[in-house]
């Protein structure tokens, strides 16, 4: 929680970040292992996903029709994503005859420096922002701090994040890993450094924090000239961008600044305003599970007189495309940021969403960040196998996104770019066994000695040294049995043969 | 090359599976849209009333003549002192709301944010009420002003016709076309401003308005 000066550069105008970059983090069962020796971090888990899932269930019981809403959710957004090309042209089409201005940015430095150079032509030094996945995904805060402006998160949970020098755990709910005393300490410690401190008194209930939140952002919404947004849908046919939100942090960044920045990745792209019956069911309940979020905007380009006067579109590429090409993989792409699969996930649960080394942690994050950035490095390697395989995610997936089938498919890229492995050698050896029944009698026959002369149970850790060594550390290996189960089959089965031939 | 042509080259050859033809030929969306969903409510209003308290919202049912008192007394309810009335609201509603001692204020010039925020309620009527989801949309036509007037102040009453209750999203969107095709601009509301962060538990009151009063005219 404490402060990470930055001694070669300006003085910083917003808290620091942790120092450590994404792209550098160890893999992920290394940073699991860290993750699950924090036991509050598991307990806060543990109470919000629970919580969340329940919700979640009585909420998606209500519609008997949530299968058919899931069928159409896939196919709607399926039907975009193959012809996204005429889409894309469409929604520039209708943004610009709109009176909005549409950028394209094919990496997270281009929307960065669009962004950039918009806030420096309105002479601004400081930004709102809502909440946005695609801005975190561009790391667009730190990119403003370096060009001195300040980035302001409004949402509260990303207030929370920002001013806790940390990094978001979590799509919808980034602070999930933090509980009510947390947050209270977050916030006496580092609000007034950045603006209005919090109130005298301040608890730790719920409601009082998020009063201190209202006090501290009110005046930063009123003096903001320019505001930052993504978008949840952006309509090709009425050139109409929607953000789904609660608080209202997003209504004020939508509404009073004078000019509005919203950052769109191109998969949000929705053919016509009347798909939106069906994604404004699918999302909330699948959410927050609720069975309408509190508020939700739509605005198509400038309204004279209402709003911002100058309004930007970036569409957003930044690793989408090479997702697009991939016949299997491209499904992920369907995704609306829910965040259902990461709250039915049992993996998520125990390790928090630090571990996965993206913006995009769970299930989802399992198969998104490594088809965005690739499999070069370590972490995006081992995201894949993340995973138990178990398929309450694509279960609860409000798009039906097939996250075990991504995953596995995944797995096979992963294998294929090293080529020879450690795993290709151990299966190696098992086909030798299995080859034929006398091979399996030889390693037998071994293993029955070693079972008689070791004594108790278990051998202790599976003494495998070299890359093997994380998984079988864990576990322990038990004793080999002095009986295998070909010998125990052929004893069973001769004595009733014997028995039959002597009645007859 | 600009990006627009470099991603709109990227995306091409990331497609050439894609047998070209018209999208609706392509993939077939079994959905029929703009239906009452099934098994839905007979009770509409009913249920309209049930799901916007659940939000923790005030819902009043009251009779057309007495819309602009109930009104004032709405505000009044809440401590509101001075309140936002869009122009294009009916003037007996400006009427009755000045003749309780509220001071009414106009967006009549722009009103600056400070102004705004000094200001404790705003008065809007609305275009669409969702019985299933217990929404209000309002569409910022003259009658519900521009969105920031129902956004800053911390009370909002909102007048809505039992004649503009339909049953679910689905219905709600049909309405909505002829907004969106006039490009206004819409904003759902389900409650006051809420926010699950802390611990997922949900809390009412954040930036919007913390109080949402819906008056319900039977008409």
């Amino acid at each position: 929680m404490t402060a990470q000066p930055d001694t070669t550069k300006h003085e910083r105008r917003t808290p620091a970040p942790p120092p450590v970059t994404l792209i550098g983090m160890p893999k992920f069962p290394k940073n699991a292992k860290k993750e699950l020796a924090n036991e509050q971090l598991r307990s806060n888990l543990r109470h919000a996903t629970t919580t969340i899932r329940n919700k979640r269930a009585r909420v998606v019981q209500e519609l008997p029709h949530w299968e058919d809403l899931r069928l159409a959710g896939e196919a709607i957004k399926n039907r975009t994503l193959r012809h996204l090309d005429s889409y894309l042209l469409q929604l520039e089409q209708t943004l610009t005859a709109n009176g909005a201005i549409v950028h394209w940015a094919a990496d997270a430095a281009e929307a960065n420096q669009i962004v950039i150079d918009i806030t420096r032509s309105k002479g601004a030094d400081e930004v709102v922002k809502v909440k946005s996945m695609a801005t975190q995904e561009i790391d667009l805060n730190e990119a403003l701090e370096e060009a001195g402006i300040a980035a302001w998160e409004t949402d509260l949970a990303e207030l929370i994040v920002q001013l806790g020098h940390d990094r978001p755990s979590h799509i919808l709910v980034p602070a999930i890993h933090r509980n009510r005393s947390e947050v209270r300490e977050i916030f006496l410690e580092e609000m007034g450094r950045y603006g209005t401190p919090p109130p005298e008194g301040l608890t730790d209930d719920p409601a009082m924090l998020a009063g201190a939140a209202r006090v501290h952002l009110r005046n930063k919404f009123l003096r903001a000239k320019v505001a930052v947004s993504g978008a949840n849908f952006a309509i090709a046919e009425t050139g109409t961008l929607v953000v789904v939100e609660s608080e209202g942090n997003g209504r004020m960044c939508l509404t009073l600044p004078e000019t509005l920045i919203s950052i769109v990745g191109i998969e949000k792209t929705l053919p016509t305003f009347a798909d939106l019956e069906v994604f404004l069911q699918l999302l909330p309940r699948s959410s927050t599970a609720e069975r309408m979020n509190p508020y939700t905007s739509m605005w198509s380009g400038v309204r004279e007189g209402d709003g911002p006067q100058e309004v930007h579109v970036v569409l957003l590429d930044n690793g989408r495309t090479n997702v697009l090409a991939d016949e299997v993989g491209r499904q992920a792409l369907r995704c609306i940021r829910c965040s259902a699969c990461l709250n039915i996930c049992p993996v998520y649960e125990r390790v928090g969403g630090h571990a996965y080394g993206s913006v995009y942690p769970g299930p989802i994050g399992a198969i998104l960040t490594p088809q965005l950035r690739g499999i070069g490095s370590e972490v995006d390697q081992s995201l894949p196998y993340a995973s138990s395989l178990c398929g309450a995610c694509f279960e609860v997936c409000p798009v039906r996104i097939n996250i075990p089938e991504v995953l596995v498919h995944l797995r096979n890229k992963v294998v294929e770019s090293h080529g020879v492995t450690a795993e290709g050698l151990v299966m190696k050896g098992g086909s030798w066994v299995m080859a034929k029944g006398r091979n399996l009698a030889l390693v037998q026959k071994g293993s029955k000695l070693a079972g008689r002369v070791w004594p108790g149970d278990v051998i202790g850790p599976i003494p495998i040294p070299g890359p093997a060594a994380g998984w079988t550390d864990a576990r322990d290996l038990p004793k080999p049995p002095t009986q295998t189960f070909r010998d125990w089959w052929t004893k069973e089965h001769q004595q009733p043969e014997q028995t039959g031939e002597s009645a007859s | 090359m600009s990006s627009k042509e470099a991603m709109l080259g990227r995306i091409r050859s990331a497609l050439t599976d894609v047998t070209p033809m018209a999208p609706a030929d392509d993939v077939a969306v079994e959905w029929t849209y703009g239906q009452r969903p099934p098994g839905a409510s007979d009770d509409m209003l009913g249920l309209f009333v049930e799901r916007v308290e659940d939000y923790k919202a005030v819902v009043s049912w009251v009779v057309p003549d007495e819309v602009p008192v109930r009104i004032a007394n709405a505000l009044a309810d809440h401590d509101v002192t001075s309140a936002v009335v869009p122009a294009g609201a009916p003037a007996a509603w400006h009427e009755a709301v000045a003749a309780a001692g509220i001071a009414v204020v106009t967006d009549d010039p722009v009103l600056s944010h400070a102004e705004l925020d000094a200001t404790g309620g705003v008065v809007t009527a609305s275009r669409v009420g969702i019985a299933e989801t217990g929404t209000i949309v309002l569409d910022h036509a003259a009658d519900q002003g521009r969105r920031a007037l129902s956004l800053v102040p911390d009370v909002h009453v909102c007048v809505i016709g039992s004649d503009q209750v339909v049953s679910d999203v689905p219905e709600a969107v049909v309405r909505l076309q002829t907004s969106i095709d006039e490009r206004l601009p819409l904003t759902w509301i389900s409650g006051p401003s809420a926010t699950s962060d802390i611990e997922l538990s949900r809390v009412e009151g954040v930036h919007g308005p913390r109080i949402l009063h819906v008056l319900l005219v039977n008409v």
